[in-house]
């Protein structure tokens, strides 16, 4: 379900590392030999065998990090983003895995399209790529996909990601006919007729500055509705980009209620509030929109305690003249491949609000157990998917330019805590 | 707690020009000065000759991308009065109409080496880019609904000239909250010089959260020294949003009626009116109306805020960098 270009198997040893996968139980002191792309050897001591040996002394080893909510524009805007340049800033965040989402143009809603992406990530992906496929045709929210095919043709699930699907009738027959694929809906929860014209979250911050208000519950009740319709339909769901504590709690409920749902929150909604509005800089203009500090304390509390079983950076990238407009006329989104683990390791491990352990998990194993991807791993036998990670290097978001088309970047000029200094994906040296 | 990202993320930029963006930039002392520097001019426009050279030789244009008569004729007499040179642009008949996004419409503007523009916009945060890609001293004469500074500073010079005070006093503002750029420009300005606000208007023309009080029946405006209007934004209401059942509905709960004012309550009206919606023209035209007070006052408190610009003191915590001024 994952494509790459051609790379050669890597022959590596990794020494001085302390070694820390959270799913294996492993957090120590060990080396790291690989034969050929595969991870041959894992002890506290092992031969060179004649490989190159890389110096890792003082970084962390890790299970590299897989996104499950990217937007690589391609195809229609390659302007701002290609499988290429997506890839590649996946590769310098540390990413051996990224799911690029449908809504591109034309809309990822046939083989045909879904084909041809395919083939392009086999020429130019620097790391394993997967897309998803849309749920209706065009996005419309009217009629279904003929998700069988796509499904056989690689889709690895399905979502109108960016637009809500509408009608409840149309999520439930979604529902049905996507058991037969085995295959998850991904689902942007969002009641178009409550978030109509929202730009800014509801509250103090929208009132105070004249936006157009876009309300939590807006959010809410499509959660509530989806995951209702989930369980009485049986199946399985991953809610895109939580934003709302009621969103939250609504799934934290469901899944107690043992319906196969999953959840998604994003870098910038775990350390931003609505309060960053203020500046009116386009950068921090996303959908949905920056919430309450009591929801981001209710997402960061469902990530610890694992109700949260995924971070997603939702990267996003826009065309520099579309951002630099008036914030109510600058497009949702913003880029965040290259810092997703350098801002919530300086902003969550760092002050001690989340263990490394469970960042390392959130951006690794999770994702990858909701869309049945091969799980990272360090263990022999396993495919080399590793990050080695500088957790006392600071940055300058900026300073060197992004792998990315884009550069709407809402860390811009900041200080960052932890770096990548390398990333193997697939088997194959992707970055360092 | 985490330490919010807020400004400690965002790039170190050159030192801030002087601006007048917000309401929220501004101090008590900014305000009091301004006040005064209007007083003073007011003055000299009881005399024959009513130009003054102060501004000679600098350029000011005029960017307006909304409909306007007060706020835009009287930018443009404030500046004539002032002696400066104007340049006035519409949307309406330049090169906005050809798709020009904002950015370039105000480089271009900037290679004149404006020392002020003054931008009126339907977006909120357009005179933030303004500042952000010009070197002129920008003013906000409206974005969207966000904030209509010198409208603000306008009422509460009318508010001191008609009732000698500003401490104490309190203003009820009804109806349209939610779209009304000037009651949350006049809601951060009453609290800074210490009047009370009451906000009464249709419970979805209330925004939530908005830092006042609010009521939905109309008798909350009784206890209030003076009650002020906003216009019913029909440009605003989009079809079937319901925010009321109807213009009629409104006028019979909401509208301003003589019967609805107690004795010595004045009222006041950012215009333009809708007669007999929102204001029964009864009201409109008593002699408690300070409605054509307000558009005086507009032309002075603008000649003091292009003044203060280049000469007075810091306006508001954008002007840290004083030294800059002209």
């Amino acid at each position: 379900m994952l494509w790459q270009k051609a790379l050669p198997g890597a022959d590596v040893v990794i020494r001085g590392a302390r070694v820390c996968d959270p799913t294996e139980g492993i957090d120590a002191q060990l080396e790291v030999r690989i034969d050929g792309g595969t991870i041959a050897e894992v002890a506290e001591e092992v031969d060179a065998n004649g490989h190159r040996v890389v110096d890792a002394d003082g970084l962390v080893l890790a299970p590299a990090f897989v996104d499950p909510h990217v937007h690589l524009r391609t195809p229609g805007r390659e302007d701002e983003e290609t499988v290429a340049s997506g890839t590649a800033a996946a590769a310098a965040g540390g990413y051996c895995a990224i799911l690029a989402m449908p809504n591109t143009d034309p809309i990822v809603d046939s083989a045909a399209t879904l084909g041809a992406l395919v083939e392009a990530a086999r020429g130019e992906a620097e790391v394993p790529v997967g897309f998803l496929a849309a749920i209706t045709r065009g996005q419309r929210g009217e009629e279904l996909t003929e998700m069988g095919e796509l499904a056989d043709t690689g889709a690895v699930a399905f979502s109108d990601d960016g637009m809500p699907v509408a009608s409840a009738g149309l999520m439930r027959r979604a529902l049905q006919y996507a058991s037969i694929t085995d295959r998850p809906l991904a689902l942007h929860c969002e009641e178009p007729t409550l978030s109509h014209g929202g730009h800014v979250h509801e509250g103090r911050v929208a009132a105070e500055l004249g936006f157009t208000g876009y309300p939590s519950v807006a959010e809410s009740v499509a959660v509530e509705r989806d995951l209702a319709l989930a369980g009485y339909e049986s199946g399985r769901v991953h809610v895109l980009h939580l934003s709302a504590a009621e969103s939250v709690d609504a799934l934290r409920r469901a899944r107690e209620a043992g319906v196969a749902a999953s959840g998604e929150a994003t870098p910038h909604h775990l350390v931003l509030t609505d309060d960053a509005v203020r500046s009116l800089d386009p950068n921090v203009k996303m959908n949905p929109p920056l919430r309450a500090e009591q929801d981001r304390v209710a997402l960061l509390d469902a990530v610890r305690d694992g109700t949260i079983e995924a971070i997603a950076t939702d990267h996003a990238p826009h065309a520099a003249h579309e951002k630099d407009v008036p914030f109510e006329a600058a497009p949702f989104g913003v880029t965040g491949l290259e810092t997703a683990f350098a801002v919530l390791h300086t902003h969550l491990v760092q002050p001690g609000l989340l263990p490394l352990g469970t960042l390392l998990e959130r951006m690794s194993a999770g994702p990858a157990r909701i869309f049945g991807l091969d799980r990272p791993r360090v263990a022999t036998g396993a495919r080399a998917n590793l990050v080695l990670l500088d957790l006392e290097c600071e940055w300058t978001v900026g300073e060197q330019p992004f792998r990315s088309r884009s550069d709407n970047s809402w860390l811009l000029g900041s200080r960052l805590k932890g770096v990548v200094r390398m990333t193997l994906a697939g088997g194959g040296v992707a970055f360092e | 707690m985490i330490r919010l990202v807020t400004d400690d993320l965002r790039p170190p930029g050159d030192p801030p020009k002087r601006h007048l963006l917000s309401v929220g930039d501004l101090t008590r002392n900014d305000v009091e000065r301004l006040l005064g520097t209007a007083r003073t001019f007011e003055t000299s426009l009881e005399r024959h000759v009513k130009k003054l050279p102060t501004l000679k030789g600098h350029l000011i244009v005029n960017l307006f991308y909304e409909s306007s008569t007060r706020t835009s004729s009287s930018f443009e007499l404030a500046a004539k009065r002032l002696s400066a040179d104007t340049l006035t642009v519409k949307s309406v008949g330049s090169s906005v109409d050809k798709g020009e996004s904002l950015k370039d419409t105000a480089l271009t503007l900037g290679a004149y080496d404006p020392d002020v523009i003054v931008i009126r916009h339907p977006q909120i945060g357009a005179p933030q880019l303004v500042a952000r890609v010009t070197d002129a001293h920008v003013v906000n004469a409206g974005d969207g609904k966000h904030q209509h500074p010198t409208q603000a500073l306008l009422d509460l010079y009318t508010l001191r000239e008609e009732c000698g005070r500003l401490d104490g006093l309190h203003v009820a503002i009804v109806g349209d909250v939610l779209h009304s750029r000037v009651a949350r420009s006049l809601v951060q300005a009453f609290a800074l010089v210490g009047i009370r606000t009451t906000l009464v208007g249709p419970p979805a023309l209330l925004p939530r959260e908005l830092p006042a009080e609010t009521f939905t029946d109309i008798e909350a405006i009784q206890d209030a020294n003076v009650v002020y209007v906003l216009r019913m934004q029909n440009e605003r209401m989009e079809a079937g949003a319901n925010f009321v059942p109807s213009l009629r509905e409104y006028t019979a709960r909401w509208g301003i009626t003589p019967e609805r004012l107690g004795p010595g309550q004045k009222v006041m009206h950012p215009g333009p009116m809708n007669r007999g919606v929102e204001i029964d023209p009864r009201v409109a035209d008593s002699p408690d109306s300070l409605i054509t007070r307000q558009v005086r006052s507009g032309l002075v408190v603008r000649m003091a805020v292009l003044y203060d610009l280049f000469t007075g003191g810091p306006v508001g915590v954008q002007a840290l960098a004083a030294a800059e001024v002209a």
